[in-house]
């Protein structure tokens, strides 16, 4: 058993999407290395509702990092200073005795912030729902197994599959760019075969809505890969944006039929 | 209560084709008038709330996260199970189904596993085409591995993020629904009152996370996929946000419970480090088609670092026992043997609950690579929660509650004992008997929500008259609203001491001390005593900060645990009632002479379905005998 840790805590906190927000000092003691960032979290709320105090909101829930609920930005750091790991899957042993941490909500005009630590990242489904899928209703498939792929492009669109949603990669971007995010979308599915019909009206389609949200642009700082926990690379930006360049090259407004007879 | 399971005669086989030519149509131009409200977006709610849109229901789809891409489907690791037979080795689907079957211990009706073994490679097909990437071989066809309790290669996997590739299958085409305006989404609502006029279930009624607004909601049908509960016991496998109040506010306005003491306990799970613990890490089942389990033979050694204990002082104890299975042998079998061996003083790590899951022959074998490319992103997981790098010393796990096989009582077309209210995936009871089989449960999910869900809620709405849904201002729809906040404001009026998440621990404590691994009549008994004090004491001093109209997690926290401490309590009744072992129950006055489960056919080979009877009073337990007609009786034997 290692030893534990004292540390200071300076919490973004702020009730509502109104009000105005600031930074409150929290103790937290006798600290386990063993603990989650959330289950220090934990021990410091259960503290305060024992005072009567209303604890630190924040989003969490399967605390095992493959939900991409959990949100904060820890020193500075979207998901804190461990490389690819999610903010429950940080554990106290990164942190030193007698450190202080600063803990904020995920900075973003597209995210606003709900409450604390709390943000509304609603626009990455409205991203999802304007294109990022393959329109293959229930029932309608072939055997599995009828289109092989290639094994190097599965592995790949399973690289990009893996993204879990959480917009650390917004939260780090400077100008608060999806393009990772989004990346992540495109290549997973323009990798695969099922995907092919789609390829181009989704990257069109996509890039519409999140630049009809309050997203900034790419300008290639890069810190996107960085914050990700989920090691999506920048390459899939390069990708995405040879096929929205295509795309929009390509682009004829859809002929729509009446469907008669 | 009436238990009419509707299962369609004729043969076996045939049963569900018959069923689905039987069953009434709902005219195209009519599917429109039709609202549905399906509560929950994981692989059952997500599937069917999108498969139902598609079909021109109107839809409207309910859940807690932010996002329903985030249902707790997206934490499952290590596959999904389908009778494709693609290895050549004897798989078909009335191997599925007899593995199922006996899996969960003769104690799951026939019809409906057989149901779920056909439409198992229907699954799969949607999948890939919706282009979820499974593990492929060089020559580009689908990859599979085994699972326990089978002795074919039938699982299906996208490395150990098998859940969340196919939950996002089923979210994108649930997004794409909702981008044409076919589903409506409410993320960040818990629902908190099922609907129930004339005996028909109507609506429900939810709180805006956000806002705090109580809503009410109505529809010609509601589908509950609102998952299980088997975080009762406090510490689990599942999400911190996963809860029983859905399908417990359904159990007191009349849906039977079925089998609440079906709980399994999965063995491989990261042991726990102390007090401050919030949830456990499920290692994926996968794991152990490549490591192998072992403890010390001699109690001394605990203490001393793996690779000093030479090979012939090690009990691989799983193989001994298990020869034919060895550590592929069923959950529930693994679990137990788990807690025999630390019992008898030999388990490891700190606090001597945990056995060895070790890699070293199968990294010897097949190089590090191998092993890394089946389970990298295990292995980091792992040491990034225990600091111990799993390819150099063995893993450490010890079982941990995972999944509930029981839940809400459905007949073959998933409809519960409330007419109009269907249950599908985890909430419900139907397919799993006493224990469930790895990758089944993934299975199970998409299959009510892709596959079954589609056809029979449509013999349901055609037999109601479109447009004569209940207006959401009827008094009946009023006073189910009303109950909420005044339930809400109870919580609030207790202003007492203690948080929630006390008395959360103090009930899982009791739960798993007593209704956990190994249960018997003197513990249950005790268990009985134990949470009705919790329970009081809980609406004596509980305390609550801030208020009912803005976010607040001590509420939903709250709200949880209040039904969590019911339905501990009708889970350990059913359990004491149970006087048998079968699958994941274990009561320890029912066991062979070599410790394994005791089934006893003759007065339990039935469903035990509990109706609610009003606060304070006893439940009242029905049953439905189970009839083994194309499938013989037979004892588990694993050896
Ligand atoms: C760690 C882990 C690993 C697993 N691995 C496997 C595996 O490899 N293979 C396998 O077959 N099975 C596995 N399982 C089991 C399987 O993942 C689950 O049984 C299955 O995903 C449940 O799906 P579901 O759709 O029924 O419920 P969930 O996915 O749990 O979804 C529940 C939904 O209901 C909503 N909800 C719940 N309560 C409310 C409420 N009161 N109000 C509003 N909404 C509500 C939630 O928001 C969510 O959208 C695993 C389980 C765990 C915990
Ligand atoms: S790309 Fe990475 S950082 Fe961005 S949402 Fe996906 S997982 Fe999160
Ligand atoms: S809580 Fe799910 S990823 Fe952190």
């Amino acid at each position: 058993m290692s030893k534990h840790i004292n540390l200071t805590l300076h919490v973004w906190r702020q009730k509502n999407a109104k009000c105005d927000g600031k930074f409150v000092e929290y103790k937290a003691e006798q600290v386990s290395p063993d603990m989650s960032f959330l289950e220090m979290l934990d021990v410091v709320n259960e503290g305060l509702i024992s005072k009567g105090e209303d604890p630190i909101t924040f989003d969490h829930d399967c605390r095992e990092g493959i939900c991409g609920t959990c949100s904060m930005v820890i020193n500075g750091r979207p998901h804190g200073p461990k490389e690819r790991t999610t903010t429950c899957q940080l554990h106290m042993r990164s942190f030193k005795d007698g450190d202080s941490i600063t803990i904020e909500p995920w900075r973003a005009e597209a995210f606003p912030v709900i409450r604390d630590l709390m943000v509304d990242r609603s626009a990455l489904d409205r991203i999802i729902a304007a294109g990022g899928f393959v329109s293959v209703p229930t029932g309608s498939p072939q055997d599995a197994n009828a289109l092989p792929v290639p094994k190097e492009n599965a592995e790949m669109a399973m690289d990009a599959a893996a993204c879990i949603g959480c917009g650390a990669c917004v939260a780090a971007c400077p100008n608060a760019s999806a393009m990772l995010f989004l990346s992540a979308k495109i290549s997973h599915l323009g990798l695969l075969p099922q995907g092919q019909p789609e390829r181009y009206s989704r990257v069109r389609d996509m890039v519409a809505q999140m630049d009809a949200e309050a997203f900034g642009t790419c300008t290639n700082h890069g810190e996107c890969e960085i914050a990700c926990p989920k090691g999506i690379k920048l390459e899939n930006i390069a990708r995405m944006n040879r096929d929205f360049i295509k795309a929009s090259l390509t682009y004829r407004p859809a002929i729509v039929g009446t469907g008669g007879g | 209560m009436e238990l009419n399971a509707h299962i369609p005669d004729g043969p076996i086989e045939k049963k569900w084709d018959k069923h689905r030519f039987d069953l009434k149509l709902v005219n195209p131009a009519n599917k429109r008038k039709y609202k549905v409200i399906v509560v929950g977006s994981g692989l059952a709610g997500g599937a069917a709330a999108a498969s139902l849109a598609e079909l021109g229901y109107e839809v409207e789809c309910y859940c807690y996260q932010d996002s329903p891409r985030r249902a707790h489907s997206i934490a499952a690791q290590g596959g999904i199970n389908a009778a494709k037979n693609y290895r050549n080795d004897g798989d078909s689907v009335r191997r599925l189904f007899y593995d199922t079957i006996k899996g969960g211990d003769f104690r799951a009706r026939e019809a409906n596993v057989h149901r779920l073994a056909e439409v198992s490679n229907n699954i799969i097909d949607q999948c890939v085409a919706q282009g979820v990437p499974f593990a492929r071989e060089y020559g580009g066809l689908l990859d599979n591995r085994s699972f326990g309790g089978a002795q074919v290669s039938r699982t299906f996997y996208a490395r150990g993020q098998t859940g969340q590739q196919l939950l996002l299958g089923a979210y994108q085409a649930l997004e794409r629904q909702i981008g044409l305006g076919a589903v409506q989404m409410f993320p960040r609502r818990e629902m908190l009152e099922v609907i129930v006029v004339d005996g028909v279930a109507k609506g429900i009624v939810t709180r805006d996370m956000v806002s705090g607004k109580i809503e009410s909601h109505v529809a010609d049908a509601v589908c509950l996929a609102t998952g299980g509960y088997g975080n009762v016991f406090y510490l689990s496998t599942n999400a911190k946000g996963c809860n029983s109040s859905a399908i417990w506010r359904a159990y007191k306005q009349g849906a039977a419970f079925a089998n609440p003491c079906y709980t399994q306990i999965h063995p491989t799970c990261i042991p726990v480090t102390g007090d401050h613990q919030s949830k456990l890490t499920l290692m994926s089942e996968s794991l152990r088609n490549d490591g192998r389990i072992w403890v010390p033979k001699r109690k001394e050694d605990c203490g001393k670092p793996a690779d000093q204990i030479p090979e012939e002082d090690r009990d691989y104890y799983l193989e001994r026992k298990y020869p034919s299975f060895g550590n592929l042998a069923p959950r529930d079998i693994s679990s137990r043997a788990a807690k025999q061996v630390c019992d008898e003083g030999r388990g490891v790590g700190g606090t001597g609950r945990g056995v060895y899951l070790d890699f070293d022959a199968s990294i010897k074998r097949l190089g590090q690579p191998k092993i890394e490319e089946r389970y990298g992103n295990l292995f980091e997981m792992y040491e990034r929660i225990t600091d111990e790098n799993p390819y150099k010393v063995p893993m450490r796990i010890y079982p941990a509650s995972h999944y509930a096989m029981g839940g809400l009582w459905v007949d073959y077309n998933l409809m519960s004992t409330i007419p109009g209210l269907f249950v599908l995936g985890e909430a419900n009871f139907s397919d799993h008997g006493a224990n469930r089989l790895g990758a089944s449960a993934l299975m199970q999910g998409l299959a009510d929500g892709y596959f079954v869900i589609p056809y029979t809620i449509g013999g349901y709405l055609a037999g109601i008259k479109p447009g004569t849904r209940i207006k959401v201002d009827d008094p009946a729809v009023t006073a189910a609203q009303q109950t909420v906040t005044d339930r809400v404001k109870r919580l609030f009026a207790i202003n007492g001491k203690q948080t929630p998440t006390h008395f959360y621990r103090e009930l899982g404590k009791v739960m798993w001390e007593y209704s956990g691994m190994g249960r018997n009549e003197a513990g249950l008994k005790k268990a009985l005593e134990l949470i009705p004090q919790i329970r009081e004491e809980f609406w004596k001093n509980l305390c609550i900060p801030g208020t009912g109209e803005e976010v607040n997690q001590s509420l939903e926290m709250a709200g949880r645990v209040a039904d969590f401490l019911e339905l501990g309590e009708l889970l350990v009744l059913d359990a004491l009632n149970r006087r048998e072992s079968c699958g994941a129950h274990f009561r320890e006055e029912w066991q062979t002479e070599e410790g394994e489960a005791l089934r006893d056919d003759e007065n339990f080979c039935h469903v035990a379905a509990w109706e609610f009877k009003g606060d304070g009073n006893a439940p009242v337990r029905h049953t439905e005998q189970l009839s083994f007609e194309s499938l013989h009786l037979a004892t588990r034997n694993y050896k």
